[in-house]
């Protein structure tokens, strides 16, 4: 069998994202499933070295192509580059982020290569199926695990006949797990020069304003997140006391986020970040599937609502009856009174 | 020679407002339970599409998307709202088709509209939440894309500059034309209907839905023939079998499931000093906080 690739995304700062450290950490796993090879492409500009930063993922080939063309992205140029890698190394897997970037070339790989893609998968497992019809089996698939029709069914999709099959995963969905420090493979150049040609360079770069993220919920121990029953941007500042003195950060749900009681960065679930802090406090939130895709791996969950029969308490491990704007105060109060 | 424009629209169940009885007993989902809409995103394309023909007068928006008969809805909502025309593809050989097939299916028909300049979808549909179809019909057609446009900054017949919205921040991009451009939901809103429009574009039918009416209309539409919505099949399209629906889309869905809870043996507290300050010393002590 052929073996699994991840696209490396490169960062602002020429280091590799976060979320390719997830996808080879899990490709990894798959990997050994399947005994085959794990390889990370990168298509960049002096990026900061690759192979110290790869290797402990348990990468056993990288393809760099470093050429001041390849950043910041564009679409064609990376598209065209891996459209070559892939019709040389024939992958059976090919995983990438479910970012702006990902996002944006994953569908035009897949276009071009005629294969299937998953998009925004929330977990990846090896299996076999058979397919009644015509009566054929086939062993060792990829199962992309993903919800649709708005977080109301998780579906199971397969890709039996082409290759690579191909998925996109979010930030955070995967852990990132260093494989072995002292973990060795090699590294191919790859000259993008002879593969683009003129046509490639149809979309030009002329401003860009990104900011780092300055919030960082998704690495939070403790996260007090709010909802719409948090009632207004004043109250929301309750959160931020709790947060505050107990180290935590605060997180949002859409309908929080909606209403502009808090920023987007900072929205919880499907269409946002994933979390699994060790503390989940959810104050004034429903619970809605697409909300609890993104926290119900939570080691704690406590839940802060007037409501008994809402949802979320269903996965809490203790929920308090109450409104937020009294229970809050008094967390705070008794947790100065009993920490020291 | 016009700027011809080709918006790609889809109408999806109304999956942000799931009640109660969106999902069966059985398990799947109920979309009779479902109101049918004109996808949140491909509304913002339209208007992106719509303000340029506000700006350049030899422009026309033409309105494309696939869909059982029932989809010639958003396209009159699209001649309600200022588009020239609309076309449906429509035939049950695409009947499963997943991205890949949809796309390819949309790229044969944009191709039977050249000359285009601009191809405009939505970023992505909420049934599927793929944002797959746009960047995977550019490649099909074999022009440039940028995804995630909230803004187009300046346009002429060779190129186009466009701002788009990322997850970090904005880039704008130049880029040749033509070019597919998928539009973000941070643009600006569809404008209303207009009534005029609403009345010139009442009657607007396809070939089918006519069939399905008692009245007879064949002098109306002999008169006014921007009424008739045409559809076009596979073989309209000169469309390769293998290549549409069930059999040209490589991915299938092995399993669905309802989503479940999963119960936890939930504690519940009052809001009471008391139950509360113990809560917090277990938390302490058990190191979760503090
Ligand atoms: C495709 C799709 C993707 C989505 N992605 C996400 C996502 O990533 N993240 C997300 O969060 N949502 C997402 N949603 C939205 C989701 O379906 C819900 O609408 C949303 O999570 C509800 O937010 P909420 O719980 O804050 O609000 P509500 O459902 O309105 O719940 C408010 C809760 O507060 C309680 N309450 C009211 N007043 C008080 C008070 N004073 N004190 C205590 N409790 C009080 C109420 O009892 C209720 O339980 C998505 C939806 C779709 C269709
Ligand atoms: N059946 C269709 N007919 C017309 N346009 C479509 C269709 N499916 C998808 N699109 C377009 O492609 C965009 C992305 O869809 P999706 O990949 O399904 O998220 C949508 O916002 C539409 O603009």
């Amino acid at each position: 069998m052929n073996n699994i690739f991840v696209y490396c995304e490169v960062t602002e700062e020429r280091s590799i994202a976060d979320v390719s450290l997830e996808l080879l950490s899990k490709g990894r796993k798959l990997a050994d499933d399947l005994k085959v090879k794990l390889e990370a492409v990168v298509l960049g500009h002096k990026v900061t070295k690759p192979e110290a930063m790869l290797f402990p993922f348990g990468v056993d080939v990288i393809h760099y192509a470093d050429d001041e063309k390849l950043f910041p992205y564009t679409t064609l140029p990376h598209t065209s580059i891996i459209i070559e890698i892939f019709k040389k190394e024939l992958p059976e897997i090919v995983l990438f982020g479910a970012t702006s970037i990902g996002r944006d070339l994953a569908p035009r790989v897949a276009s071009a290569l005629r294969c299937g893609l998953t998009a925004d998968c929330t977990s990846l497992e090896i299996g076999d199926h058979f397919e009644n019809k015509t009566q054929t089996e086939y062993k060792n698939l990829l199962f992309q695990i993903r919800p649709a029709f708005g977080g109301n069914i998780i579906a199971t999709i397969i890709n039996p006949e082409t290759r690579p099959q191909m998925a996109t995963v979010r930030e955070g969905v995967m852990k990132k797990e260093v494989y072995s420090l002292k973990y060795k493979g090699k590294l191919i150049k790859i000259d993008a020069r002879s593969i683009l040609k003129d046509e490639d360079f149809a979309v030009t770069i002329i401003e860009r304003h990104l900011e780092k993220s300055r919030i960082d919920i998704k690495n939070a121990q403790v996260i007090i997140a709010g909802g719409y029953g948090v009632g207004s941007k004043e109250n929301f500042q309750l959160l931020f006391d709790l947060a505050e003195i107990l180290g935590a950060q605060v997180g949002a749900s859409r309908a929080a986020v909606d209403a502009g009681f808090a920023d987007h960065e900072r929205q919880v679930g499907q269409t946002g970040v994933t979390v699994r802090p060790k503390l989940y406090i959810a104050c004034g939130i429903s619970g809605a599937v697409q909300h609890r895709a993104g926290m119900d791996q939570s080691a704690q969950i406590i839940s802060i609502n007037t409501d008994l029969n809402a949802p979320i308490n269903q996965i809490a491990d203790y929920t308090i009856l109450g409104n937020v704007a009294d229970v809050i105060p008094k967390m705070i109060k008794y947790y100065k009174k009993n920490s020291k | 020679m016009r700027f011809r424009i080709i918006v790609l629209a889809k109408q999806v169940p109304d999956t942000r407002n799931v009640g109660k009885d969106a999902m069966k007993a059985d398990g799947t989902v109920n979309r009779a339970a479902l109101s049918a809409i004109f996808n949140p995103e491909d509304l913002h394309a339209l208007e992106q599409a719509l303000s340029i023909k506000d700006k350049i007068r030899y422009a026309e928006v033409i309105l494309l998307t696939m869909g059982p008969t029932r989809a010639a809805e958003i396209i009159r909502e699209a001649l309600y709202r200022g588009a020239d025309q609309g076309f449906l593809i429509t035939d049950r050989k695409f009947a499963g088709s997943d991205t890949l097939a949809t796309s390819y299916a949309l790229s044969l028909a944009v191709k039977k509209l050249a000359p285009y300049h601009l191809v405009i979808s939505g970023r992505q549909a909420i049934d599927g939440d793929t944002a797959q179809v746009g960047p995977q019909t550019a490649e099909k057609l074999g022009i440039p894309q940028i995804t995630y446009a909230e803004e187009i900054l300046s346009l002429d017949a060779k190129k186009i500059i466009v701002k788009r919205r990322l997850e970090r921040g904005v880039e704008v991009v130049n880029s040749t034309l033509p070019a597919l451009i998928t539009v973000h939901s941070s643009a600006p809103p569809c404008r209303q209907r207009i009534g005029k429009l609403l009345m010139k574009y009442k009657h607007a039918r396809t070939v089918t839905e006519l069939q399905n009416e008692t009245k007879d209309y064949t002098e109306l539409y002999t008169e006014r023939p921007y009424l008739l919505i045409e559809e076009w099949s596979a073989e309209d399209l000169k469309a390769a079998g293998e290549n549409l629906g069930l059999s040209g889309s490589p991915t299938k869905v092995k399993k669905i499931e309802n989503v479940v809870f999963q119960h936890k043996e939930s504690k519940v507290l009052s809001n009471s000093d008391k139950d509360i300050e113990k809560l917090m010393q277990t938390l302490i002590s058990s190191h979760i906080i503090g």
